[in-house]
């Protein structure tokens, strides 16, 4: 297979010392850039692009690549073990992995977290190196309507993740779609929701703010409130066999991984959706099919291993419009471009001809980082246990500074670390009255891509929005969607009749 | 890598350092930087903008030109509004400067509650002006100029032009079109140059006027076909396309790519940053990155950069209210 | 909890109104030909978060959700003290941010909290409020170039800068 042949070039390409030390420093750079909240692999990535000029263009994309895979990983880490998510690709890795770590299984959560990334992005180099070229046109057809189908059908796939409070569930839901409108309204230029001119809001609620302020600052709040400040985390014990143990129970959640490591990679490959969207579709797409949709939320692996292994999938496959189109699939890629600009290459439909070497070699090296980085993490799990057991009222203290400046890190601006202090007070206290607080943050992160789509479809279609269901692609999907959407209603129905009919006989 | 290099060096000399503060080490006779110099990019992550900030701070860097690194920050709200704000405030005017593009005009005209003058921003350099082309699918099968503005015609309201934001370059082209060729384009707008690309290439809308580094990789793969080029001379990648002039119409228009200094910049610090930029702009990797993407715009500073701002902003000023924009 | 419970709901029903009268500012209706205004997802977005406002006091009076049972305190006099400590504690380290930077501010709120709040020893809290600053510094201000505000320390890092760089 001509394939494999150019795949072994690109390996070969990619193993030499220089670019091996690159990968290596560069996942371990950014396993702590994405495990840093605030830092993801777009700041990781933007930040470190000037310093790779002293290398060729291979190595350096080399290495800017080796830094979003380790990110990826990173993100983990942080959602995990501090319960704040280092970028908002690993949302979703909170939701089970925070209360895993709670219970004294951090290692399990880690350790399931690796391998999960280890697969979804072995799946996706997998599929990226077998079908780059088709799977290039699928991205071309998905337009506005498409992008928005897919959009409900990713609040589709969450219905089930509030509380059993419905009215709450969706106020949450609500206030994150109003405050992903904060800011510039594209479609007008008109500034919108700016509250009197207030300069901070102009470039809008970035999700990481609402996320770090209600992660960091509103769950410590909790946590020291429900612990009286004295957390008994059940000690998480340390030792290569409980690794192994860990390995092995983490197995259990293959169905996770593979429903994340596919979804994860068709997501990533639409433009503007990117990886977060991929995640936290995965994450519902394994609760609803679990037979144990109970547990999720409460610390099922299958909740730490589906988004892991979705949001590495994803950073793959976000890199194959970047190099088969020229069009990136997430921020990050978005300024890979960039990079290549700068290196003089033309990032377009014929790199994958003119630069062979290029592209193979990048190709090769993305399964050697993922190796790395599967090596690195597993090797750094102990220094993060380790970080747990602190005393908490040294922790806490410390998870507090993370979140002020990752907080301003995010967008550097003052203004917004005000926002996520109030945002983060407002969580804990709304918390205390069974307010659910993960919808909004997965509100926020949808909204801004949902709402422009959804007017840019109705603005061709002269306002018809039949337009998202005669469409070949978007039609389907806009079914599903609002299929996923009234089921739950109809189970609640039928239960309700169900209970009045029990009760009235009895 | 330099930066771990750094790191480890860092972890070693902190605390001695951090004991003999001392002040400023002697004073040399030409102004210098003191610390990191703020370098606010008007435009979001990824973009045109973006792109040349960067480039330009990694010019800068790689080349040693300045003793303090250039650290680029984003600031893309309100369409340019938020990073004129920031370098109007900022607290330290000799250590902030700012890549500019043609929002730098056509923001503070709409929204004139800002209260911003762009005269009094510091004239440090015009660096490029971007170029537009107007840009077809290659299964329109529309191949000139005359063929597009009948078919545009023909279609009516029907006709879709994608482009980067409301009341901003694309749009002014569009808006030029529709009024001197008695058109009917309907303008949708995105959020960047590379998805209005996109949407041409994947044909959900009908035309775009992106700029050649925008399109370039979709017009070698023959996806999209340029008709006409929007400047005063037909551009060197381009030596088939005619420009608009030729097709009978006085209009050329760029995109600036200029850094200023914010406000109440001294005179000594303009100077530096002059000299530093016009180090940039001659270095041989501008130079080939002007002459692969096609950019025009010779360099510009001081006195004439000023006169050029005062022509763009009337220019501005007429077309946006032609348009509507503003009254 | 109970009274809590509607209280809040009141004051979010408030905000949605405030949400719904800013979003008026753009148009909030389905313009033709167009699709909606600008102001059409933040106001009827936040209308329902009014509607969701208006079922949770319904819930309330009817007794349904769980908080609207509950006649358990809804802060405590341990809750107050702790959000007034540790909140009070993180509003006036942002504060100090302004004032002494971030740098600064790390070194008062972790000696605040580790010593104060947490009762350690001097000598860790020390090394923890010491080190913390530092490690932070080479992180962000020289290895990733984001330079954190200084507020009026910015003089003592001018050396620091010519060292790094």
């Amino acid at each position: 297979m001509e394939v494999l042949g150019l795949l072994m070039d690109g390996v070969f390409i990619a193993l030499d010392p220089l670019n091996i030390l690159l990968m290596l420093v560069g996942v371990a750079l950014g396993l702590f850039i994405g495990a840093m909240p605030g830092l993801g692999s777009v700041n990781g990535v933007a930040i470190l692009l000037p310093a790779t000029f002293l290398v060729p263009p291979a190595s350096a994309m080399i290495f800017l690549a080796a830094i979003y895979y380790g990110a990826m990983y990173g993100g983990a880490i942080s959602s995990i073990t501090l319960g704040i998510p280092g970028a908002s690709t690993a949302v979703a890795t909170t939701f089970d992995g925070r209360p895993l770590a709670l219970k004294g299984r951090a290692d399990l959560a880690l350790v399931t977290a690796a391998i999960a990334s280890f697969v979804g992005g072995s799946v996706a180099n997998i599929l990226f190196t077998l079908f780059a070229p088709p799977l290039a046109s699928v991205a071309l057809d998905f337009g506005d309507p498409e992008i928005f189908a897919l959009m409900l059908l990713a609040f589709a796939t969450f219905v089930g993740l509030g509380g059993d409070d419905i009215p709450k569930t969706l106020f949450s839901i609500f206030f994150g779609l109003v405050m992903a409108a904060v800011g510039l309204d594209i479609m007008t230029g008109e500034p919108r929701l700016i509250f009197g001119d207030i300069t901070g809001f102009m470039h809008g609620i970035n999700f990481l703010v609402l996320a770090i302020g209600i992660y960091g600052i509103g769950e410590m709040l909790w946590t020291i409130d429900t612990t009286r400040g004295n957390l008994t985390m059940t000690e998480a014990v340390l030792s290569i066999d409980r690794i192994l143990q860990s390995c092995k129970e983490s197995m259990r959640s293959w169905k996770g991984t593979a429903i994340g490591s596919f979804l994860g990679f068709f997501v990533g490959i639409l433009p503007a959706a990117g990886a977060t969207p991929g995640s936290l579709m995965a994450y519902g797409v394994t609760k609803m099919v679990s037979k144990n949709p109970k547990e999720f939320g409460k610390g099922h692996v299958g909740g730490v291993a589906a988004p892991e292994a979705a949001n590495n999938s994803a950073s793959t496959g976000a890199m194959l419009p970047m190099l088969t189109l020229g069009i990136p699939g997430s921020p990050t890629t978005a300024i890979l471009l960039g990079g290549m600009v700068i290196w003089g290459l033309q990032p377009g439909p014929l790199l994958f001809q003119t630069q062979t070497e290029f592209v193979w070699g990048l190709i090769g090296s993305f399964y050697i980082s993922n190796l790395f980085a599967l090596l690195v993490n597993l090797a750094f799990i102990p220094l993060f246990i380790w970080m747990l057991k602190m005393p908490f009222t040294i922790l806490a203290p410390m998870i507090f500074v993370l979140s002020v400046v990752g907080g301003y890190a995010a967008t550097q601006d003052m203004h917004d670390v005000w926002l996520m202090l109030i945002f983060g007070v407002g969580a804990y206290l709304l918390r205390k009255l069974d307010y659910p607080v993960a919808p909004a943050v997965l509100a926020i992160v949808l909204g801004p891509i949902a709402e422009p789509k959804l007017r840019q479809s109705l603005l061709f279609s002269n306002g018809d929005p039949m337009i998202f269901l005669t469409r070949p692609i978007a039609g389907p999907i806009t079914v599903i969607a609002i299929i996923l959407i009234l089921l739950p209603l109809l189970k609640l129905i039928r239960d309700k009749f169900k209970a009045s009919k029990a009760e009235s006989q009895a | 890598m330099a930066i771990s290099r750094r790191h480890i060096l860092g972890m070693a000399g902190a605390l001695s350092i951090g004991t003999m503060v001392a002040g400023m080490p002697g004073t040399a006779a030409a102004w210098e930087p003191t610390k990191p110099i703020d370098f606010i990019i008007m435009a979001g992550k990824g973009g045109g903008a973006d792109k040349m900030a960067r480039l330009m701070q990694a010019i800068v860097e790689q080349e040693k030109m300045a003793s303090k690194p250039l650290v680029p920050v984003n600031k893309s709200g309100g369409s340019g509004a938020e990073a004129l704000i920031a370098a109007k405030g900022a607290n330290d005017p000799d250590h902030t400067i700012m890549v500019t593009l043609n929002s730098f005009f056509t923001t503070p005209l709409r929204q004139p509650k800002l209260g911003i003058d762009i005269m009094t921003f510091a004239p440090v350099g015009r660096m490029a002006e971007d170029t537009f082309l107007l840009w077809v699918h290659k299964d329109s099968g529309i191949k000139t100029f005359e063929e597009f503005l009948a078919k545009v015609k023909a279609e009516g309201n029907k006709w879709v032009m994608g482009g980067t934001g409301k009341a901003q370059e694309d749009e002014l082209l569009t808006e030029y079109l529709n009024i001197n060729y008695g058109l009917k384009i309907k303008y949708v707008p995105y959020k960047g140059g590379g998805t209005v690309a996109k949407q041409l290439a994947g044909k959900h809308i009908n035309s775009s006027v992106n700029n050649p580094s925008e399109a370039l990789g979709f017009y070698e793969s023959g996806d999209v076909v340029p008709l006409v080029s929007f400047t005063a001379e037909r551009l060197p990648l381009f030596p088939d396309v005619p420009t608009l002039k030729e097709k009978g119409q006085d209009f050329a228009y760029g995109m600036q790519r200029a850094v200023v200094g914010a406000p109440g910049m001294s005179d000594d610090a303009l100077k530096y940053y002059q000299d530093l930029f016009a180090k940039v702009y001659a270095s041989e990797k501008w130079q080939k990155y002007r002459k692969d993407k096609s950019l025009f715009g010779d360099e510009l500073k001081g006195e004439p950069l000023k006169a050029y701002w005062d022509a763009q902003r009337e220019r501005h000023r007429k077309m946006l209210t032609d348009m509507g924009a503003i009254k | 909890m109970r009274r809590a419970e509607i209280i809040t709901a009141g004051l979010m029903a408030l905000l949605s109104i405030y949400l719904m009268y800013k979003s008026t500012e753009l148009d909030i209706g389905y313009v033709r030909g167009e699709g909606p205004g600008g102001g059409f997802w933040p106001f009827w977005l936040a209308a329902g978060m009014l509607i969701s406002c208006v079922w949770i006091a319904i819930n309330w009076v009817l007794r349904k959700s769980p908080p609207s049972q509950s006649d358990e305190e809804y802060l405590d006099s341990y809750g107050l003290r702790m959000l007034l400590l540790v909140g009070g504690g993180v509003t006036g380290f942002i504060a100090l941010c302004h004032i002494l930077g971030f740098y600064g501010a790390i070194l008062v709120f972790l000696i605040y909290y580790i010593r104060f709040l947490g009762r350690h020893t001097w000598p860790a809290t020390l090394a923890i409020a010491i080190g913390t600053p530092i490690v932070t510094f080479l992180f962000f201000d020289i290895a990733m170039r984001i330079v954190l505000p200084k507020g009026y320390l910015e003089p003592l890092f001018l050396p620091l800068y010519d060292f790094f760089f």
